[in-house]
């Protein structure tokens, strides 16, 4: 069977499609990361020395704060027209159709974020040599975040109102991520090396990539059900 | 032995044998905290630099211990119910988040209360008191989810999934947030238990520790027999109940 016909593939090429046909959806968590970033400079000062100090840590968190926000499309419309239930009920396995559904949301909502992102640490005055790092971090560090909120949006996906709950159940098992890559960052700015960082970064995405999986795949039969 | 787990892990009977356990648990507990009390606030010695305010370990240290043991045990028993479909493991697990909640609180209160002596500052972001706030905003996650899904049996499978994946996720929490610390600092401030601890102190410290254990046992099965009769109130054991607790 060649890769074309794969239902890894399909899937994720539908989904792709289907996102691109909405194109505003995908719009909507990017001007929220601008929005965020630059409301910083308003509420602290205009000084480009404090605004190099926190650039890491604001970056970070609004990134944050967009990836969980645009998570909450993950599921949803597969959800209610009932395409959820027949993944569930096809003989494929629904791990692998799961991490082709957040491979498609990855590629329209975190590789967005990691071509933006540079753009916001010029605005806060982040020195140059750390913009490398600010790059390889968000490149590592987005997939864990769509992967573990993946999580936690199919064990809502079912609720009325799983919007906030969703922020209180993913937001604790955001910090690993946070304090590494925003760590990264900051001793990247200051020269010092950060591999040691990235090398965890890399190590929580191999542990989310092949656990993830399995789990979202079980919470999503449970909210089902 | 299976066959009394068997028996056991039926919720009717539960229901009576856990009633005759709780007074049981309610005096041992009773006890073993009036000793832990009475020797760490009376008999227990000064310490030679933190004066009394050290008393306060005889209340924190038990609690920051419960509060990860509870968390284990309801990961294990959320497992339990997940897989082979227990319905009092299910409850054991529901029944022991806000337990779970309470001490790890107490234990942030307590110890915010002793940091004002001895740091000067309600709060500290050392690792430990991080990684046990942050232990508590999964307490919350995880009662948050039980209570915002109606169906109670598919609650109970929904929040095992999440805390199963809180506790592969709590070391990694732990040791990124002691890693952030570190890092930061330098060196940590001040560490519980660090120096070898005097005996007569040890011993009030593990009475209470047995009697915080003692207490949640109590509150679980408590908690669990509401959690039971709700669950249950359509079957005839608990029509049956209801009925004679109505005629005397």
């Amino acid at each position: 069977m060649s890769i074309k016909q794969s239902t890894f593939y399909i899937l994720l090429k539908r989904d792709l499609t289907l996102a691109a046909r909405h194109r505003a959806e995908i719009a909507n968590p990017l001007l929220f990361f601008v929005i965020v970033v630059s409301l910083f400079p308003l509420a602290i000062s205009p000084d480009s020395k404090d605004l190099q100090v926190i650039a890491p840590g604001v970056i970070w968190v609004a990134a944050l704060l967009a990836a969980m926000l645009s998570l909450d499309s993950l599921f949803r419309s597969d959800f209610e027209d009932g395409s959820l239930e027949q993944f569930a009920l096809s003989s494929h396995s629904l791990s692998i159709l799961v991490l082709a559904k957040v491979l498609a949301h990855w590629i329209m909502t975190g590789l967005p974020l990691i071509i933006l992102a540079p753009l916001l640490a010029v605005l806060l005055f982040l020195p140059d040599n750390a913009m490398f790092t600010l790059i390889a971090t968000l490149a590592l560090a987005t997939p864990i975040l769509s992967l573990v909120g993946a999580i936690g949006v199919a064990l809502t996906v079912g609720l009325r109102r799983g919007g906030v709950l969703l922020s209180l159940l993913v937001l604790p098992l955001y910090i690993p991520v946070l304090i590494f890559a925003a760590n990264a960052v900051n001793e990247a700015a200051r020269g010092f090396p950060v591999a040691g960082q990235l090398y965890f970064l890399g190590a929580l995405l191999c542990l989310s990539l092949t656990l993830a999986p399995l789990a979202i795949a079980a919470a999503l039969r449970i909210s089902l059900s | 032995m299976w066959k009394f787990l068997h028996k056991f892990s039926s919720p009717k009977y539960f229901y009576s044998f856990s009633g005759r356990l709780i007074p049981w648990f309610g005096w041992f507990c009773l006890a073993f905290m009036l000793a832990g009390l009475i020797g760490g606030l009376f008999l227990a010695p000064m310490d030679y630099q933190q004066k009394d305010s050290y008393r306060i370990i005889f209340i924190h240290v038990p609690a920051a211990w419960m509060s990860m043991m509870i968390y284990m045990i309801m990961a294990i028993a959320g497992g339990i119910g997940l897989v082979w479909r227990i319905k009092l493991a299910e409850v054991i697990a529901a029944s022991s988040a806000p337990i779970g909640a309470s001490f790890t609180f107490l234990a942030l209160v307590t110890g915010s209360l002793w940091g004002k002596p001895m740091w000067g500052a309600w709060w500290v972001w050392d690792a430990r008191l991080t990684s046990e706030l942050i232990l508590l905003f999964l307490y919350l996650g995880v009662i948050a989810l039980y209570s915002a899904i109606e169906d109670k049996r598919i609650a109970a499978r929904a929040t095992a999934v999440l805390a199963l994946v809180g506790v592969v996720n709590i070391p990694i929490i732990h040791y990124s947030v002691e890693w952030w610390n570190t890092l930061h600092q330098g060196q940590t401030i001040a560490k519980f238990g660090a120096p070898s601890i005097h005996i007569s102190m040890l011993i009030p410290l593990l009475l209470m520790a047995v009697a915080f254990k003692l207490y949640y046992a109590l509150t679980l099965l408590m908690r669990a027999r509401c959690e039971v009769l709700e669950r249950e109130r359509n079957s005839s054991w608990v029509q049956a109940l209801v009925n004679n607790n109505l005629k005397t």
